[in-house]
């Protein structure tokens, strides 16, 4: 096996294990909070749940899957050797210590304030040292990235970086902007607050650092799943992809975008004030922009692709799709979850509206039905659609990862639509369990169990994932070797590119002053006027 | 196969389109907060945590609801580790109340079941909902944000009660009813 992909596949590998570990807790924790019983139930062991659950998959799963697959990109995307390859290691065994020392607290119970910290509460200082690891490690992936991509553009001047490669880049540089924020919550608030230096924080502060992260992080996970729409399922239909144009400009309004609105997690806070989160939710506004061009963008290639199938008619050539290929099928059911995602999240973002579901069951099921019906359902039908080429071998069985796809579909819709329903009644969120005495929260039980048996499908789906993997071992040695990796092609591919559609420099600009606009005055008036801070609560044990 | 002319129409179109739908979207809710006043709880005060006991409004005396000098229905609550002072507030149907809530520890937050009352409490700051409750009876009011391993526990109730039985006693307080 050639170095690079055993690189790549040793990151999606430790990826996927946090996942299906991360899966199993989930059903746990429904199971808690239904009128059923859950073994070993307890509240410390609910939220040392949630803690690890949390962290398993906005952590573990998400980096390490996209530092694997974008690894892989830039390999087969570019056809050169990967600059840096020790340094990649370097950074995957960090990223590995990183994971070990902020679990190990978790699992000892002396770091339960879930996978967004919530200060003043201070865990053991290892978890928020492990966080930085697995963060530093994450920055040696994006370091990888940009050299391989400025390495490609030396040897081939005036040419169009491959889509794949464009958007991986494009993610690379959100992701150090995102990662900016709860670094600096970290390093100089929390961090402190653990070791004992510091005895307050001011708490408003740590909100708004985080609040930078906390809508940008999502579309770093996300774009694994678009490169995959737009790289990978016009190839996988048979056709090509309709515009590589507006992929970039997509992948470029995600850069802009994702960052200047975070402010969107606190329109209930009392730390700002009125003005600053009606713009930022404005600029949220413009975040489903790019979104609704991709769906387009891919409707139309899925399109040429049907009608070059024989499709007639107005909706013929979807059914001429070629269903039975898992990447199709991924992206058609991850559009699916979309609508409701998207929509549920319309909600959100809608200011005042806000405060009918704030906090409340409907927000955990729009982030699980982003995450796990668009991002993840992406991720496996990127593992099924590159694993081939990682191990050498060709699937063991189409039908099995048809068969996990569907389940997934299934279970996420039985689990999810329920929460929004359980939402809009007032079911709020983070509680280890009901009182199902209550007469008003009687009235949920019903709802509460159909999610739990979604929860029940999805760990099924997340077991057959891994069975699907592990079943590579299996497969016979292919007589002839594989026909090599290819990304899809456009139907007419760039041939003369701006250079605003080949790099970042002007954008990084642009996102400068954007984030100066959004974030300038939010985070200096805590410096103008220091409002009074909280007392450290220290959640480990250990004496204050 | 189509043209690039052709595929740039068609995206441009579609780009309108969407960009037409984002502006419609924002004229919406601009129009809910100027003319309907549908906006966040936004209410920027700041307190010190640690003293909120030498504060004059956040008092263990004070906490609860008061209708103050100028008839104003105001009920103050402070969120703890792990539990609302008072356990239960009195307000009246049909009539503008004012939720003043502060915390002097961590962050909590509250909703009110079957209502848009909803709201961070961050240490260092005075939250603050207006709200008219529209059917009598008691509401769930528990803490949503996690603040700790007793977060479950961690709920209160609002008695709306009608106008006739809202009667507040000679210094303007009014409490739950004893059951
Ligand atoms: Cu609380």
């Amino acid at each position: 096996m050639r170095s690079v992909d055993r690189l790549a596949l040793a990151h999606l590998q430790l990826a996927f294990a946090a996942f299906v570990l991360a899966c199993a807790l989930g059903l746990w924790q429904m199971l808690a909070r239904s009128p059923w019983p859950a073994p070993g139930f307890t509240p410390s062991t609910y939220f040392q749940s949630v803690t690890a659950h949390g962290a398993a998959m906005a952590y573990v799963l998400t980096t390490f899957f996209i530092m694997g697959f974008g690894y892989f990109t830039a390999d087969r995307a570019l056809a050169r050797p990967l600059p840096g390859l020790r340094l990649a290691w370097a950074g995957f065994w960090l990223g590995l210590l990183g994971v070990a020392m902020a679990m190990a607290p978790v699992a000892l119970g002396r770091a339960s304030v879930l996978y967004t910290f919530y200060p003043p509460l201070t865990a053991s200082v290892w978890f928020y040292l492990g966080l930085v690891l697995v963060v530093a490690a994450s920055w040696i992936w994006c370091a990888v990235m940009i050299l391989a991509m400025r390495g490609w553009k030396r040897a081939n001047p005036g040419q169009a970086v491959p889509l794949a490669m464009f958007a991986t880049v494009a993610n690379a540089i959100m992701w150090v902007w995102t990662t900016a924020g709860v670094s600096a919550e970290l390093v100089f608030q929390v961090i402190p607050a653990a070791l004992g230096l510091v005895e307050t924080i001011d708490v408003g502060l740590s909100r708004t650092l985080f609040s930078w992260t906390l809508h940008a992080i999502v579309y770093f996970w996300l774009f694994p799943a678009y490169i995959a729409f737009y790289a990978m399922a016009p190839r996988a239909a048979g056709g090509r992809l309709y515009s590589d144009t507006m992929g970039r400009v997509s992948f470029v309004l995600f850069l802009l975008y994702s960052l200047p609105v975070g402010m969107h997690h606190l329109f209930m806070d009392p730390e700002h004030s009125t003005g600053f989160k009606f713009l930022q939710m404005t600029l949220t506004v413009l975040v489903a922009v790019p979104t609704l061009l991709t769906v387009f963008t891919i409707a139309a290639s899925f399109e040429l692709a049907g009608r070059m199938r024989g499709g007639r008619g107005l909706l013929g050539w979807i059914v001429a799709l070629p269903w039975r290929e898992p990447m199709v099928l991924a992206t058609g059911l991850a559009f699916f979850m979309l609508f409701f995602g998207g929509g549920g999240g319309l909600v959100n973002m809608s200011y005042g509206m806000n405060a009918m579901v704030h906090n409340t069951s409907w927000v955990t099921a729009h982030f699980h039905l982003i995450f796990g019906g668009t991002v993840v359902i992406m991720y496996f039908a990127i593992a099924y659609d590159v694993w081939p080429h990682l191990v050498g071998r060709p699937a063991p069985s189409l039908r099995l990862q048809r068969a996990q796809l569907w389940l997934w579909f299934i279970g996420m819709m039985t689990m999810t639509l329920p929460w929004h329903y359980l939402g809009l009644l007032g079911q709020w969120r983070r509680v280890a369990q009901f009182d199902y005495s209550n007469p008003i929260i009687a009235a949920w039980a019903p709802w509460v169990l159909v999610s739990v048996l979604g929860g029940a499908v999805l760990l099924a789906s997340a077991l057959l994932f891994a069975w699907n993997l592990w079943s590579f071992r299996h497969a016979p040695a292919p007589a002839r070797p594989l026909a090599p990796f290819a990304f899809a092609q456009a139907v007419h591919e760039p041939r003369r590119i701006p250079a605003a559609l080949n790099g970042f420099g002007m954008w990084n600009a642009l996102v400068a002053v954007l984030m100066l606009a959004a974030y300038g005055y939010p985070l200096a008036q805590f410096f103008i006027s220091p409002p009074p801070s909280a007392l450290v609560h220290r959640v480990d044990g250990a004496p204050p | 196969m189509k043209s690039e002319r052709d595929i740039l129409r068609t995206e441009l179109q579609w780009t309108l389109a969407v960009g037409a739908a984002a502006g419609v979207v924002s004229l919406a809710i601009l129009w809910a907060s100027l003319a309907h006043l549908i906006n966040p709880p936004s209410n920027f005060e700041t307190i010190d945590p640690a003293a909120l006991h030498l504060s004059d409004e956040f008092t263990e005396s004070n906490l609860g609801t008061r209708v103050e000098a100028d008839g104003e229905v105001v009920t103050r609550i402070v969120a703890t580790q792990f539990a609302f002072a008072p356990s239960c507030v009195l307000v009246p149907a049909d009539r503008p109340v004012t939720m003043r809530l502060t915390s002097p520890d961590v962050i909590h937050g509250v909703l009110v079941t079957g209502t848009n009352v909803n709201t961070m409490i961050v240490p260092g700051y005075v939250s603050q909902v207006r709200a008219t409750f529209r059917t009598t009876g008691d509401l769930l009011m528990p803490c949503h944000e996690y603040c700790g391993i007793g977060h479950s526990q961690m709920w209160a109730v609002v008695q709306v009660v009608p106008a006739e039985r809202f009667k507040p006693d000679a210094q303007g307080r009014a409490a739950c009813e004893k059951r």
